[in-house]
């Protein structure tokens, strides 16, 4: 096994070919779906469908990207999605109460990041699995929703924000487009930063990023904060998207956001995981949901499609790689 | 006395080591037989084998009157042999009836008979005179170790063992539980179960045992009738092995103080006081449970300090968390390399950095060349055997894997070396490559506190060692005064 040390730079590294091997996996889930949907349905392969399936796997795609980080280090983040719908809510109410919207962003961004934040330090201090703490802020935020709306949809947005919502960019919606934006910055912060660095040794081994001298603190605070805020964003985008605030709308994306990761190659257990995969697995969902619409199929086989298609996925990425049974932590 | 037991020229090789080598042994009926001999002399090779867990390269075992090439952990226990180990496993959440019979539990229609083993359990403790001592109903994780050690027995019993192992049982008990625990063997004596008894104290091995044998180097070397000889004897027995040749370094210079600690204190540390100058290799040397590791993570600041100062360079610092002692110079080696050392599932070039991100990083982003070229410098100078800097490191040997820890802590420029059982698990080949290593960095001036329980290296390559026993250092001996069995004795 051991080579000698002169021609050491020459080999490919290897865990980024075999990020490449899962998403190129991912990739080709895609391809084939498309040549299927574009023979099953003509209208698949139009611009507007097209462009209806990219702003339909923005949202899931950004919540997605706050998600990784949290699930490289071995955590998770359950509240993503009502964190989101809170969001929606809060800022309908602060546009409505007369607030400007560059105002009602800043403010519920900072409210999106506190709530991370809050996770960190649950997660951190007091030593709560990530699982249960974000587990009840999801369930906190989705209270807080219904209680701040009262339980109903809230319209009467300015126009200017649906234009903004249903507009395009270069042909792309411009919800697409913050999406490329979100992942093009996960992908910067953990290839290029040490703070992403440290993302993935705390996912390996977080006794030895603590005795490497590993700020395990900030870096924890850091992770959760920075999923807060990925919500935040993808609760503007719902807000643009359907114009009103509905107090329900994050309710499948808690899941939907943890299931494009994992479609995109990241392992729960930590230490996996790239920001490109997410906006693959996004698009995987997205292209399901877009599918059986096109093909008239009853919106409940689409739930069993989508579950199945996120196990065969990540069933045949792990088939690739040999992974043994190893999902039972030993004491 | 019927003979239970009979293992006859045992080897074990691993790859590049033999384990154990033509080991015969014996054990009678009602026997308390111990085993002795320093941290890697084979007494666990040869307790994985008869507990089936390893299999022997060669040789042969009889147990009750039945020979068998191979063991395995299922066969083991239906004829009878069990471990009771240092760390118990026990499901803590259980109680102690649950735990005793857990897996044979008596029941009807698959509904537990809690009544009949409640008896049982009862029937069995006042068979060990140990009635009363515990309650049935406690949660183990409520127990003391040496109650929870006292249900790992019991839990062995009912499976009807013949023949129980004690490895290093009293390692984390009072004396009085240790009197506890002695009476209940001589019961188990009595009921004819044969005992092999596992102990680094041998004064204890001289007031439990019939018979006492010796490993060393993996070989029996010696075999007596307990009341037929004295702890001097046996001491003589289990040193003298091979040392390395040629490793000390007569050329270091030894300069000012790098570090000092004075007045140590907390939990497993008692009282500690010392310093390291630079360009000094100083050893640690302490049986398994003496402290040595907890004091090297106290110093770090992984674990709490309750008193105690620290001076680095002459300085008073607070070491309250590695971040800040890595800001000091200082590093820490972990004896476990793989659960503490290493990222396992990541690249060469991302462990080796870990410790010096931030040297390497403008505003936040790596210095991508930098952070190559300091892994090819000191993947080059300490010789890291790997095929590429962004190979996995779990792919790596257990040197290797040492040698990127190494790399490690001189990418992040440290001048005082904290390590723990470096060449703990690595072949002789490694080994010196480590010791020319640690040489090196003494040579340039660092420190190096070499925390081993294999003597021989101690003695090869240090200028003095301190002696550590029960969290207390016990002795400082210089280069000129070692000898191998003054020093056993001291940390015995």
């Amino acid at each position: 096994m051991p080579k000698s040390v002169s021609n050491i730079e020459s080999k490919r590294p290897s865990r980024l070919s075999l990020l490449m091997n899962t998403q190129a996996l991912v990739l080709v889930v895609i391809v084939v779906l498309w040549i299927y949907l574009a023979i099953a349905s003509p209208y698949f392969f139009t611009l507007h469908n097209i462009r209806g399936l990219f702003s339909q796997d923005a949202i899931v795609g950004v919540l997605g990207v706050g998600e990784l980080f949290t699930i490289i280090t071995g955590g998770i983040d359950l509240s993503v999605g009502t964190v989101a719908a809170l969001v929606n809510i809060i800022f309908t109410l602060t546009v409505l109460g007369n607030v400007s919207i560059p105002l009602a962003i800043v403010i519920s961004l900072a409210i999106a990041v506190g709530i991370g934040l809050v996770n960190g330090i649950l997660i951190y201090e007091i030593n709560i699995p990530p699982f249960i703490a974000t587990l009840g802020t999801m369930t906190v935020a989705d209270g807080a929703a219904l209680l701040l709306s009262g339980g109903t949809n809230i319209s009467g947005l300015p126009i200017s924000i649906s234009t903004f919502g249903t507009g395009n960019f270069l042909g792309l919606p411009n919800l697409f487009w913050i999406l490329i934006v979100s992942i093009v910055v996960g992908e910067v912060i953990l290839r290029y930063t040490t703070f992403g660095r440290y993302v993935y040794a705390m996912g390996s081994n977080v006794e030895a990023a603590k005795l490497s001298g590993v700020n395990t603190r900030r870096t924890i605070y850091l992770v959760y904060t920075l999923s807060g805020l990925f919500a935040g964003i993808g609760g503007i985008m719902i807000t643009a998207r359907l114009w009103m605030g509905i107090p329900t709308s994050g309710l499948n994306l808690n899941l939907d956001a943890i299931a494009a990761a994992a479609i995109g190659g990241a392992s729960l257990f930590g230490a996996q995981g790239s920001s490109i995969g997410v906006l693959l697995g996004s698009i995987v969902m997205a292209t399901i949901l877009n599918g059986t619409v096109l093909l008239n199929i009853n919106t409940f086989w689409q739930e069993v499609i989508t579950g199945l298609l996120i196990v065969a996925t990540v069933a045949l990425d792990q088939l690739r790689s040999k992974s043994k049974y190893t999902f039972v932590r030993k004491f | 006395m019927e003979e239970v037991l009979k293992v006859e020229n045992l080897s074990k090789e691993f790859p590049g080591v033999k384990a154990l080598e033509n080991v015969s042994f014996n054990l009678y009926e009602g026997e308390v037989h111990a085993l002795v001999g320093e941290n890697g002399a084979g007494k666990s090779t040869l307790i994985k084998i008869l507990t089936g867990a390893l299999s022997a390269t060669k040789g042969k075992i009889t147990l009750f009157g039945k020979s068998y090439e191979k063991l395995d952990p299922i066969l083991t226990q239906q004829i009878g042999i069990t471990a009771v180990y240092q760390e118990m496993v026990l499901a803590n959440y259980l109680n102690v009836v649950d735990n005793v019979f857990l897996g044979i539990e008596p029941s009807k229609f698959g509904f537990d008979k809690k009544g009949e083993k409640i008896k049982k359990l009862r029937e069995l403790m006042k068979s060990l005179n140990y009635d009363g001592v515990i309650d049935p109903k406690t949660e183990v994780r409520n127990l003391s170790a040496a109650q929870q050690g006292m249900v790992a027995i019991m839990r062995a019993l009912v499976r009807n063992a013949r023949i129980l192992i004690f490895d290093e049982p009293t390692a984390s008990l009072s004396d009085r539980e240790v009197k506890i625990l002695f009476s209940v063997i001589k019961n188990l004596q009595k009921h004819g179960i044969s005992i092999i008894y596992i102990s680094h104290r041998l004064e204890e091995v001289f007031d439990i045992s019939d018979r006492i044998s010796v490993l060393k180097d993996g070989k029996l070397v010696g075999e007596k009738i307990t009341s037929e000889t004295n702890s001097n004897d046996l001491i003589k027995m289990m040193v003298g092995r091979e040392v390395e040749v040629n490793v000390y370094d007569k050329d270091r210079k030894v300069g000012e103080e790098l570090f000092r600690c004075e007045n140590l204190t907390n939990e497993k540390v008692k009282n500690v006081s010392f310093s390291l100058k630079s360009g000094e290799i100083v050893g640690l040397y302490g049986l398994i449970g003496s402290g040595r590791t907890e004091l090297a993570r106290a110093i770090f600041g992984a674990d709490k300090l309750f008193t105690g100062k620290l001076f680095i360079n002459g300085r008073e610092v607070k070491l309250k968390s590695p971040v800040i002692s890595k800001k000091n110079n200082l590093s820490y080696l972990p004896e476990d390399r793989r659960r503490q050392g290493l990222a396992l599932q990541l690249g060469v070039k991302l462990n080796v950095n870990l410790a010096s991100y931030n040297k390497r990083s403008n505003f936040g982003f790596v210095d991508l060349k930098k952070e190559r070229f300091v892994t090819l410098d000191l993947v080059k100078a300490l010789e890291i055997k790997t095929p590429s800097i962004s190979q996995k490191v779990s792919n790596l040997s257990g040197g290797t894997q040492q040698k990127v820890v190494v790399a490690k802590w001189l990418a992040a420029k440290s001048r005082i070396f904290i390590m723990d059982e470096p060449t703990v698990g690595i072949d002789v080949g490694a080994k010196n490559e480590i010791y020319k290593i640690i040489n090196r960095l003494a040579k340039e001036g660092s420190s190096v506190l070499f925390i081993s329980s294999y003597m021989p290296e101690l003695i090869a390559i240090c200028d003095r060692i301190f002696v550590m026993k029960d969290g207390k250092f016990v002795a400082e001996v210089k280069r000129k005064d070692f000898s191998e069995e003054n020093i056993l004795k001291m940390a015995i």
